[in-house]
């Protein structure tokens, strides 16, 4: 099978309140990332957007960026959800042979809307709708089935928190970076037990940008330097009512890293890759997440966190760019994650930038209390 | 390279205004277990999803996930795309690319909507940018009507030609079991109905319709093995090159003139009029059924008129045009550029029923919506 | 960069999208709510393949894609398998005001859990495991609220 590689990422500095336009958003994040793979647009030959009806307040809200991202006189189409599952449709396109570069752009203006009310219309109108759910108190039921499963503390999803926005001081993108303690997270504002106030991720404006390139035209187009190679990926869904399934259950993560780590050739996942970007919108998922990716065993996430496995400097570093906890655009999340990682494994990372970086996983999510999971293995 | 690919199952619902018998996700598994009853399939034999629709048309957030259960996509790879009104031609595209590319063989693309559950045009309207053409320019009637009437001015076209295509889908229709509005109708019934926005009646306008529409997709391997008669997947180009309204050329199709001049030429078409046996358009209104003949390259600027007088698009001439009644007929709108795949799939595949065009070997397939936006997708019986 | 950019007014549109909306219940949940509406009964349908019994009752199985065309009525008790205590206000969504408790409560009789409401007793006395009976409401309407909340049993 052919290989696909990542020639070029770009994205705007996380916002709130952002003065421009997502439109605008999605032109700067485009525009930096032609500059950062080197080419123009004349290059580019389909364009992959990442929108949603919801978060946008407008209907087809992929026609609102479709000049911004470049797509005219081009193919372009949308995949609604997290920025993991653009970039595999834009890898999907490439290895039809139909294509060589893709554009694969997300974006994200939390700040012009309302996120309980958008995700309460992720609920079944007939039945969970009805009681006000969201994303916020179903990712709450999710966390206390977690706990209750495995005898974990909060004191320990804390922990997540404490690390994530410290790392975030080292990331100039981050919108919350943070010297806190356990404590100050135990005693933030209660919002869904047992989630605080920070133990969430903030809303957030940001949009990304990724560029994608056929073997054949990276080689040609760019240096060895640039390019990060798509090396494994899978996606899976789980049932859809919070109640159909196990909350603390991770099997449709399983089942994608499965699929992921298949087509990468890994069969030891702790030990063959270096570093992850796991999705923390909630500080109990990156544990519960890292057990699904085969990481540790179920319900040992946070036995590891305690012992600083997952630290910058640990033994697998997770969410070293602040992870969702210091900026979280909910659309364009993994994109920008999987930004991170390519500019990691470039060696680009600054001052977060981690020895010998070569392997990267990277963790998108779609649906509440991640229902469906995308999983991407990315390297040198 | 990629994979070659076909389609070896279809499924529909029995389209209409109001599907009060089925929630959505009745509707979609309707049309998901019709499309492996066609391709003699389980869901088990399904290797990956992809489903798209408009979200607020029954304002739910991640369809993908929330219809879950009637996909049969539980503990399966599956995501959402959606393009507005070509979310069918993309559905159906995604489906293609997920096996083209090799990563799955054999996927189902599910395009559904249920119109009656919201006030359609309203939620249309939102479509224009807020700040700039939202409240001037709303509703998908305004910019045809707004096209049709230039096309007028510029060659002499008729209200009458439109009338004949509308005539020539809706009778088409009698012989559809799927379709939706199912009514004999004459030229004069067409010119005689209401008018909506001049040049546009009544009965020249599509409906909006209760349905679902799934198509499987497999790699030729697997098609070669579980199909008698695949319907391959010759070219599939999308062109959507309008943000603003404001920015359309309103005398021809841009969109569609260039996206089918790339698919032919991917399709090895050199002369669409004599290679196509049948055409499935994307025509949301009857006057695209005149002005678009010319952006499919079947003549030259102004030329369509002709064509239509002299019944070059009716099931007896020479390139038969929406057998299943087309879209004035039937319109669940995320699964209506769907449905012109599925039906052109089963002309190939030799499944079209009453409707079926003798030896069709070449299907056209197209997709409309957004800011005036083209997709074109080529079947034939023969492989790519 | 053009120095206009710092000195313009940033605008900011309001809007709303206000679209009426009718769901079709469809025939699975219209049987439900009607159980539950008419003869205040919970019920529950099961796959005939690999026996899996889904409250809410499903259109199709999620392991088989068969109809699950048994149906059972279910006492209407189960266990708190997980809860949480809402502490922020949303008028527009929230059929009540916070704090109040949300618990997943897998039902006796059925293999899924019912996302609810649990009233009746002290937001902190709430545990997981702990039994609770469903209270309905006196006037139903034949739908999800018909259910008032769930309380805690004895």
């Amino acid at each position: 099978m052919e290989k696909v590689a990542i020639i070029g990422v770009g994205f705007t500095k996380y916002a709130q309140n952002s003065p421009l336009t997502f439109a605008e958003m999605v032109f700067e994040a485009t525009t930096k990332a032609l500059e950062d793979a080197g080419i123009t647009r004349d290059e580019v030959d389909n364009v992959v957007s990442v929108s949603s009806d919801f978060w946008d307040g407008r209907t087809i809200s992929s026609m609102a960026i479709s000049d911004a991202s470049g797509a005219f006189g081009k193919d372009i189409t949308t995949v609604e959800g997290d920025g993991t599952f653009g970039a595999l449709y834009g890898m999907m396109r490439i290895l039809s042979g139909a294509f060589g570069v893709s554009i694969v752009c997300a974006h994200h203006k939390g700040t012009e809307s309302n996120m309980n009310g958008i995700t309460n219309c992720a609920f079944d109108p007939l039945v969970e709708r009805k009681l006000g759910l969201d994303a916020v108190s179903s990712a709450a039921l999710q966390a206390r089935r977690y706990m209750s499963k495995y005898g974990l503390l909060e004191e320990q999803f804390a922990l997540v928190s404490v690390k994530n926005h410290g790392n975030a001081k080292r990331n100039p993108i981050a919108l919350l970076p943070m010297d806190i303690t356990v404590d100050d997270v135990m005693n933030s504002r209660k919002v869904a037990d047992p989630l605080k106030v920070l133990d969430c991720s903030p809303v957030t404006d940001g949009a990304c940008t990724l560029i994608l390139a056929a073997e054949r035209q990276a080689k040609k187009l760019t240096t060895n330097k640039k390019r990060v190679w798509m090396k494994g990926v899978g996606h899976c869904a789980d049932a859809f009512r919070p109640g159909d399934r196990d909350l603390a259950d991770t099997r449709a993560l399983k089942a994608a890293a499965k699929r992921a780590y298949d087509m990468a050739g890994i069969s030891d996942p702790l030990n063959e890759i270096d570093f992850a970007e796991v999705y923390d919108a909630f500080s109990y998922m990156e544990p519960l997440w890292l057990e699904g990716l085969g990481i540790c065993d179920d319900g040992k996430g946070c036995e590891y966190l305690e012992r600083g496995w997952f630290d910058a400097g640990g033994r697998f570093p997770v969410n070293v760019s602040g992870g969702r906890l210091s900026g979280h655009p909910v659309q364009s999340a993994g994109l920008y994650a999987m930004a991170e990682a390519v500019l990691q494994l470039r060696g680009e990372a600054g001052e977060r930038q981690l020895d010998g970086a070569e392997t990267a996983l990277v963790h998108g999510v779609n649906g509440m209390c991640g229902q469906s999971h995308c999983v991407w293995v990315l390297g040198k | 390279m990629g994979k070659r690919v076909g389609i070896i199952g279809v499924g529909q619902t029995h389209h209409a205004a109001k599907r009060l018998d089925a929630s959505g996700t009745e509707l979609i598994a309707e049309a998901v277990s019709r499309a492996l009853d066609d391709a003699q399939l389980t869901i088990k034999d399904i290797d990956a999803i992809v489903v798209g629709n408009m979200d607020h048309f029954e304002n739910i957030n991640y369809v993908d996930m929330w219809a879950v259960d009637g996909l049969g996509a539980c503990m399966k790879p599956v995501f959402k795309v959606t393009t507005g009104g070509t979310t069918g031609t993309t559905v159906g595209a995604c489906g293609y690319y997920h096996v083209a590319s090799g990563l799955f063989d054999v996927v189902m693309a599910v395009g559904w909507e249920k119109n009656s559950e919201s006030d359609t045009q309203a939620a249309i309207s939102t479509c224009a940018n807020p700040t700039l053409e939202r409240d001037p320019f709303a509703g998908a009637i305004g910019p045809l009507a707004t096209e049709y009437s230039m096309y007028m001015k510029a060659f002499g076209a008729t209200e009458e030609d439109a009338a004949m295509v509308a005539a020539r889908d809706r009778n088409n229709a009698l012989r559809n079991p799927y379709a939706h509005s199912r009514q004999e109708v004459t030229v004069e019934d067409v010119l005689n109905s209401p008018m909506l926005s001049y040049p546009i009646k009544f009965l020249d306008m599509c409906p909006r319709s209760d349905g679902s529409c799934a198509v499987i997709f497999a790699c030729e391997e697997k098609a070669k093995k579980l199909c008698p008669r695949p319907a391959w997947v010759h070219a599939s180009v999308v062109r959507h090159d309008y943000t603003h309204f404001g920015d359309l050329e309103w005398k021809f199709m841009p969109t569609l003139e260039r996206a089918s001049a790339a698919a032919y030429k991917l399709a090895g078409i050199t002369n669409p009029l004599k290679e196509f046996d049948v055409a499935e358009l994307y025509l949301p209104a009857s006057t695209c059924g005149v002005k678009w003949m010319d952006s499919l390259w079947f003549c030259e600027h102004g030329g369509a008129p002709a064509l239509i007088r002299k019944g070059t698009f009716e099931m007896d001439g020479e390139l038969p045009i929406n057998p299943s009644g087309g879209v004035i007929s039937t319109n669940p709108i995320g699964a209506t550029a769907l449905i012109r795949i599925g039906e052109g799939a089963w002309q190939i595949m030799g499944r079209a029923g009453e409707r079926q065009v003798e030896g069709a070997k070449k299907a056209l397939c197209t997709g409309f919506g957004g800011c005036s936006w083209s997709d074109v997708m080529i079947l034939g019986a023969d492989l790519p | 960069m053009s120095d206009w950019k710092n000195d313009v007014e940033i605008m900011v549109h309001e809007g709303k999208i206000s679209v009426p909306y009718s769901w079709t219940v469809g025939s699975t949940l219209s049987r439900f709510y009607c159980e539950l509406r008419d003869n205040g009964k919970i019920w529950a349908n099961r796959c005939p393949k690999c026996g899996t019994t889904f409250v809410p009752p499903k259109i199709k199985c999620i392991n088989c894609y068969e109809e699950p065309h048994d149906w059972v009525e279910l006492p209407g008790t189960g266990t708190v398998e997980t809860y949480t205590v809402v502490r922020y206000e949303e008028p527009s969504m929230h059929p009540r005001k916070a704090p109040f408790v949300y618990g997943v409560i897998k039902m006796d009789g059925a293999d899924t859990g019912m996302v609810h409401f649990i009233d009746e007793v002290a937001p902190e006395d709430v545990k997981v495991g702990m039994r609770v009976e469903a209270v309905l409401e006196d006037e139903r309407e034949g739908n999800i609220l018909d259910i008032k909340h769930f309380r805690p049993i004895g």
